[in-house]
């Protein structure tokens, strides 16, 4: 049996490499898949600890999780889709008007 | 028949709230009809009440009407209650019918002004508040009156509001009265304070026995009304607001600013009688104030050449002889005075109208002249009511002044100074009179061709007027003819009741038992140097003019005194009013602007100064937001591990 270290390394890994693809990339479409394996990171640990515990909560909170991650890509997509056709660009540098 | 005692004030006030609300859509003729109809029907009611009156005992000629509770807190209980007695009984019948006659008078007089539906609808707030300040049962429901007088008179001084000097002078007014209003108060409070009660029954019932004779809050208390008598009655030291208040309508003049309103300070001193003879230095200070008064305003008369202005002085210095009166604790000889001089004060004044009118508009009386035969009914009116202010035998003003200046010699509250003093004023009273009078009537004319073109007499709906003030003026006085005299002093006994009912007043202080022989001498004394003065006018204004203009000159100095009104305005000016508004400036500028405005606006530009340095971090980038966000949460989450 895998122990429990292991999957919290690589949930927390996943999740390392989630918040740079949002940090770093300028491509919304990047930034939004780094959300996702955020969202999957957090997935894999709940997952994790719910095994260790012998506790089903944890793996009930992982279907809401997925439930949400679901609707948000298709909210978040049909989003990128309409800044797309208004601005031809899903560089997140260039939405940038809303400020001072 | 005493049931209607509060239709008197309130026929004014339903008219003025028509004319008032429905100006726009009434006619002229129609608000001039209704304006002019209320003060009649209130003159109509009010000599029914005083039948009615009469026909009770006298010791219970004191009728209340209480309408309903006004403000009842505690001990204090104000009603909205008409308290019809004697005295006033007197005064409603002088203010609803002389206020008639001019309001008649005013038809003609401002026929061809713009706001003569205004200037109505100011009177008939004028004539409402006046009869509520004489009615009034309490000392709050009075004071309502007096401030709305006082308004009303702002605002008919002020009424041609294009002209500068108009509107300062109704500032001036107001303004001064203020400080009179002060005192008034102050007094009121004073009263409630010690009696418990402001209503004019009960506090002559209770005066006695919760004032002792002297003492400090009574004297006090008498002081400061006093002080708001000067204001409204313009006494020494606050009479600088009634000359100027001349720029007002001249039918306005002689309303308020002669017949009525001005009187409301004697009116209030006879209400009060009953507290003011127990503060005997009060009244030495009230029969100071009034002897100089007359004395100051009828010499600053003598030079003046403004026929309203002279006519203004003349007023202040009446007034000084009524104020005079009440402070020798002669209130009903007061009184009497003040209906035989609203009678020819308000006739001199419409008199003075229509001269004013006739000559297009000309006050300066060294430019009219020879007026006698062209304005003849004007003429005829204003010799009776030159004879009656200067106190010839058998007119109105004869009797009462006579009446003050015996009172000022034989009250135990007088002295012989106050009855010198009084005589020096009746001469100068009959001095600058006659020279108004011959100056405006007699000699050459002195007025241009254009005038002389217009010159006309006044419409019949403005001599009426003239003709029945005339009538009343010459025998007004008889109805208080002394005993000395053969009458039966009949306006004295029946003011009796109001003046003693405290136990003190008229006939309870003692007299100098003076015999009937002295009061002789001291009327023919007084009658005789009238008419020496009334001669030396005649002999510098008709007979021999060069004369007057040379001892203009030999007496240049005090001419020029006189002719500036001793510089009281300038002094004033100086002491008071400069002060005030250097102060008011500073704490405008420094106060205000520096110090208020100055923390308020410097609060606001620093969160503006600081807004403005951290609203860069809001740049749009939203990369930015996400690594600050993460650097947050990092530190948030590692505190919390940490610790």
């Amino acid at each position: 049996m895998v122990p429990l270290d292991y999957y919290i390394i690589l949930s927390a890994f996943l999740f390392a490499v989630g918040v740079v693809g949002v940090i770093v990339s300028r491509n919304l479409i990047v930034m939004f898949m780094g959300v996702e394996i955020m969202l999957n990171a957090a997935n894999l640990a709940l997952m994790a600890f719910s095994r260790h515990l012998k506790l089903m909560d944890g793996q009930v909170l992982v279907f809401l999780v997925m439930t949400l991650a679901a609707a948000e890509a298709a909210v978040g997509l049909a989003i990128i889709i309409a800044v797309f056709r208004g601005r031809e660009s899903v560089n997140a540098d260039h939405l940038n008007l809303m400020k001072w | 028949m005493f049931d209607y005692l509060y239709l008197v004030p309130l026929l004014p006030l339903a008219t003025f709230i028509i004319n008032g609300l429905f100006r726009t859509r009434l006619s002229k003729g129609v608000v001039q009809g209704l304006a002019v109809a209320a003060p009649g029907l209130s003159f109509a009611l009010s000599v029914a009440l005083f039948f009615g009156l009469l026909g009770l005992n006298p010791a219970h000629r004191s009728v209340e009407q209480v309408l309903f509770a006004w403000i009842p807190i505690g001990n204090l209980q104000l009603d909205i209650a008409f308290l019809l007695d004697p005295l006033s009984s007197v005064m409603i019948m002088v203010v609803s019918g002389v206020g008639f006659l001019i309001h008649v008078y005013s038809i003609g007089y401002m026929a061809h002004d713009p706001g003569v539906k205004r200037f109505f609808i100011y009177m008939n707030l004028f004539m409402f508040s006046m009869l509520t300040l004489v009615l009034a049962n309490n000392l709050i429901l009075l004071f309502i009156g007096w401030e709305g007088v006082g308004l009303c008179s702002y605002l008919l001084i002020s009424f041609w509001f294009t002209k500068k000097s108009a509107t300062d002078a109704g500032n001036k007014a107001f303004i001064v009265n203020r400080i009179g209003d002060f005192g008034f108060l102050l007094g009121g409070f004073i009263i409630f304070w010690a009696a418990g009660t402001l209503q004019f029954n009960e506090l002559a019932t209770r005066a006695p026995h919760v004032f002792t004779i002297g003492g400090g809050a009574i004297t006090a208390a008498t002081l400061l009304l006093f002080l708001g008598a000067t204001g409204k009655s313009a006494q020494i030291p606050l009479y600088i607001w009634l000359p100027d208040a001349m720029e007002g309508p001249t039918p306005v003049s002689a309303l308020i600013h002669a017949a009525t309103m001005v009187t409301a300070g004697v009116y209030m001193l006879a209400r009060l009688n009953f507290l003011f003879i127990l503060a005997p230095t009060s009244m030495l200070v009230v029969a100071i104030v009034g002897c100089a008064t007359a004395f100051v305003a009828a010499t600053i008369g003598l030079a003046q050449n403004d026929i309203k202005r002279v006519l203004a002085y003349s007023t202040i210095s009446q007034l000084g002889y009524m104020i005079m009166a009440c402070g020798v604790a002669a209130f009903a000889a007061g009184i009497f005075h003040l209906m035989t001089h609203a009678f020819f004060k308000a006739l001199l004044f419409l008199g003075s109208g229509s001269v004013i009118h006739a000559m297009s508009d000309e006050q300066d009386m060294r430019k009219m002249g020879g007026l006698k035969k062209q304005l003849p009914v004007t003429y005829v009116t204003f010799l009776m009511a030159t004879l009656a202010i200067s106190g010839i035998p058998l007119f109105s003003g004869f009797f009462s002044k006579d009446e003050i200046l015996w009172k000022s010699f034989s009250s135990g509250h007088g002295s012989i100074i106050f009855w010198i003093v009084g005589v020096i004023t009746a001469m100068l009273t009959a001095f600058y009179m006659f020279r108004l009078l011959y100056m405006t009537f007699f000699g050459q004319p002195r007025y241009d061709k254009h005038t002389a073109e217009h010159l006309h007499e006044s419409p019949k709906v403005m001599t009426v007027p003239l003709v029945i003030l005339a009538i009343l003026s010459v025998i007004g006085g008889w109805i208080g003819l002394p005993h000395s005299l053969g009458g039966g002093a009949w306006f004295e006994k029946f003011l009796e009741p109001v003046m003693t009912h405290a136990g003190g007043g008229g006939e309870a202080v003692a007299v100098h038992h003076a015999s009937v022989s002295t009061e002789y001498l001291l009327m023919a004394i007084t009658v005789v140097l009238v008419l020496v003065f009334i001669y030396i006018a005649y002999y510098l204004y008709v007979k021999n003019t060069a004369k007057a203009g040379s001892l203009r000159q030999s007496l240049s100095g005090v001419h020029k005194m006189i002719y500036n009104k001793y510089w009281v305005d300038e002094f004033y000016w100086a002491i008071i009013v400069r002060p005030v508004v250097n102060g008011a400036i500073f704490l405008w500028k420094v106060a205000d602007v520096l110090i208020i405005d100055g923390i308020a606006n410097g609060l606001a530009r620093l969160v503006g100064d600081i807004s403005e340095t951290f609203r860069r971090a809001q740049n749009g980038y939203l990369r930015a937001y996400l690594t600050i966000f993460l650097i947050g949460a990092v530190v948030v989450i590692g505190f919390l591990v940490v610790r």
